[in-house]
């Protein structure tokens, strides 16, 4: 149904049951976070999964989208929906700058691109102190009515609002992989110059795959902005864009579902160890050496793989 | 009077810029050496020249032994942690795609330096530079602390060795034979795969020594090596990972523009390196000394 395999509906059920089910067992603050993170992990998926691109500077986009938005509803007065959409087209704007630059290189020079690229954006954001408050932040971003009507102040409120973006984004994310266009960039993947010589243009491909992931980092930032009413430099930091990469990598690069399982396990584990201090850093790079070395197809990928079934 | 700066204030700036021109060269360096032979890029080579400058601190803490025992014990003692992490970690990987070294190192360096965070704090340690450099000297035009000028003299000595050895000798035609095509090299009876050891050990020695020299210089913390790495990319991006000499030239010559950008637009001077290497991409895709891929 809708190009979803029979597994993948199976899975899509369940998360949908346990995004409703969530805020009346967990603190729905840290489901929310997960729920963010989550999506910007499907986006940085769509790069390293489909594309076969490791960007290690996708936190830029999440945090100009967080900026974005902070500023906007905090500053201007503006609604959040206008925020988070503003928050991922800022995001897709600074993606088709730095995708149209970092394109020209492969692999691993595109990575120490991206993360470089990710630099200028990150110092800009600790000297733009009007629009981002430095070494402040934005704090205290109020969550005003959606659309001016729907109040969001609620946890429960806002909860719902997350929950529906980050579904549609799901959704979504399956549709990109599994159309005709997602289909192309799969055989760009794989090989390249087979595709130039059938008459594609691998770069434009890459380059709207690129745009795709920073909005979709653009929106998740905005999102998380507004839940947290708080937005930081860390946010736009490098060890932001390892951690959206350990989740996918965790979860298993290519699946659809991988990435949110990721965001899950990362997030909570870094909630739930947060009292033992820098040893969550030691712990989450223990886990991206063991994943490499002996766990490459990820949690949801080795499912998939012993039920023979992509999710 | 140069530009309207002040002579004293521009020459200040200049050694600024050789002396962060230097590490840069130096790691660069080794980041190259390491990528040309085993194809991987060591995210962790930051970590490394941390832990080099952590281990100069320990070996006076504990151990009684200076700086120049320190020049010497440790490089060799982090050539020694790398060779065991190639043998534990790396080796299983060489066969994988490119970007999974990637992400090893990169979660090695947080191992690194969340044990040094741990262990050490934040802030981290101080250490003074040997007594013989403890002063400043009186150029004429300028002032200029001599650990400074000893550090820019070390780096170009290191460099120049390190790209002798690689191009001139006996061992050196053997790696760039071996980065050419390891199965003919192997097949000449040479043993590759303690080659590709000794090559990362001796890469990641190099880190190590940058952080000796680094130790006096710099508040030792845990985050001194990723402070640095990002802009040791940019470096390699631009120079282009082809050659020992371009990596060189490419590490002091940023080092340079990032000094004199402090002076005239200092907002600027935290970013001009990735945009010299945003520019260098529209112009030149394969870096300066690169080789198109």
């Amino acid at each position: 149904m809708f190009g979803f395999s029979r597994a993948q509906l199976i899975s899509l059920v369940i998360l949908i049951a346990v995004v409703i089910a969530a805020p009346f067992f967990v603190y729905p603050i840290v489901a929310m976070q997960v729920m963010c993170y989550a999506l910007f992990a499907l986006g940085t998926n769509l790069l390293m999964g489909s594309v076969g691109l490791l960007s290690l500077g996708q936190a830029a986009y999440f945090g100009l989208g967080g900026y974005t938005a902070g500023y906007l509803v905090q500053s201007l007065g503006l609604t959040p929906e206008i925020g988070i959409v503003a928050g991922g087209l800022a995001g897709g704007l600074l993606g088709a700058v730095f995708g149209w630059l970092a394109i020209r290189r492969q692999d691993i020079y595109f990575a120490m691109i991206t993360l470089a690229l990710a630099q200028i954006v990150y110092f800009g954001a600790v000297q733009l102190t009007g629009f981002t408050g430095g070494e402040n932040g934005i704090q205290g971003i109020p969550r005003s009515a959606l659309f001016g009507l729907f109040p969001l102040a609620n946890d429960h409120a806002i909860y719902a609002l997350v929950a529906v973006v980050f579904l549609i984004g799901v959704v979504f994310v399956h549709r990109v992989i599994h159309s005709p266009f997602g289909q192309v960039v799969r055989a760009v993947r794989d090989n390249e110059p087979r595709m130039v010589s059938l008459g594609y243009r691998p770069a434009s491909y890459k380059r709207i795959m690129f745009i795709l992931a920073a909005v979709l980092a653009g929106i998740a930032g905005g999102l998380k902005a507004m839940v947290m009413g708080i937005q930081t430099l860390s946010d736009v930091g490098i060890a932001t864009s390892g951690l959206v990469v350990l989740m996918v990598l965790l979860g298993g690069i290519g699946t659809i579902f991988g990435p949110i399982v990721g965001a899950l396990i990362v997030i909570a584990m870094q909630y739930y160890l947060a009292p033992f201090g820098a040893w969550v850093i030691v712990i989450q790079g223990g886990i991206f050496v063991i994943c490499v070395l002996v766990f490459r197809r990820g949690i949801v990928g080795e499912l998939a793989y012993r039920l023979k079934s992509p999710l | 009077m140069v530009f309207g700066k002040p002579l004293p204030l521009l020459f200040g700036q200049l050694l600024l810029g050789l002396i962060n021109g230097s590490f840069y060269a130096i790691l660069s360096m080794g980041l190259a050496i390491i990528f040309g032979l085993l194809r991987i890029i060591n995210f962790a080579h930051g970590a490394m020249f941390m832990v080099g400058a952590f281990v100069t601190w320990g070996l006076l803490t504990y151990l009684g032994i200076g700086f120049w025992g320190a020049i010497i014990c440790a490089p060799l003692l982090v050539g020694l942690l790398g060779l065991v992490l190639e043998r534990v970690l790396i080796r299983p990987i060489y066969k994988l795609d490119i970007l999974y070294g990637l992400l090893l190192t990169f979660g090695l360096a947080q191992v690194l330096q969340g044990l040094a965070t741990n262990f050490f704090g934040v802030s981290g340690v101080s250490y003074d530079p040997p007594a013989a450099f403890a002063r400043v000297v009186n150029l004429g035009f300028m002032y200029m602390p001599l650990y400074r000028g000893f550090v820019v003299f070390a780096a170009i000595i290191v460099c120049g060795g390190t790209w002798f050895v690689v191009e001139k000798t006996r061992l050196g035609a053997l790696l760039r034979a071996a980065t050419e095509n390891p199965a003919l090299v192997q097949s000449f009876g040479v043993n590759v795969p303690r080659l590709l050891a000794l090559t990362f050990g001796g890469g990641v020695a190099l880190a190590g020594l940058a952080g000796v020299l680094a130790a006096p210089l710099y508040a030792v913390n845990p985050g001194m090596g990723s402070d640095l790495i990002d802009t040791v990319f940019a470096v390699v991006v631009i120079g282009g990972m082809g050659s020992i000499g371009g990596a060189i030239l490419t590490g002091f010559g940023l080092g340079i523009i990032e000094g004199f950008t402090d002076v005239f637009y200092p907002p600027g001077s935290a970013v001009v390196v990735f945009v010299v290497m945003a520019i260098v991409l529209l112009a030149r895709p394969a870096g300066l000394f690169g080789k198109a891929a």
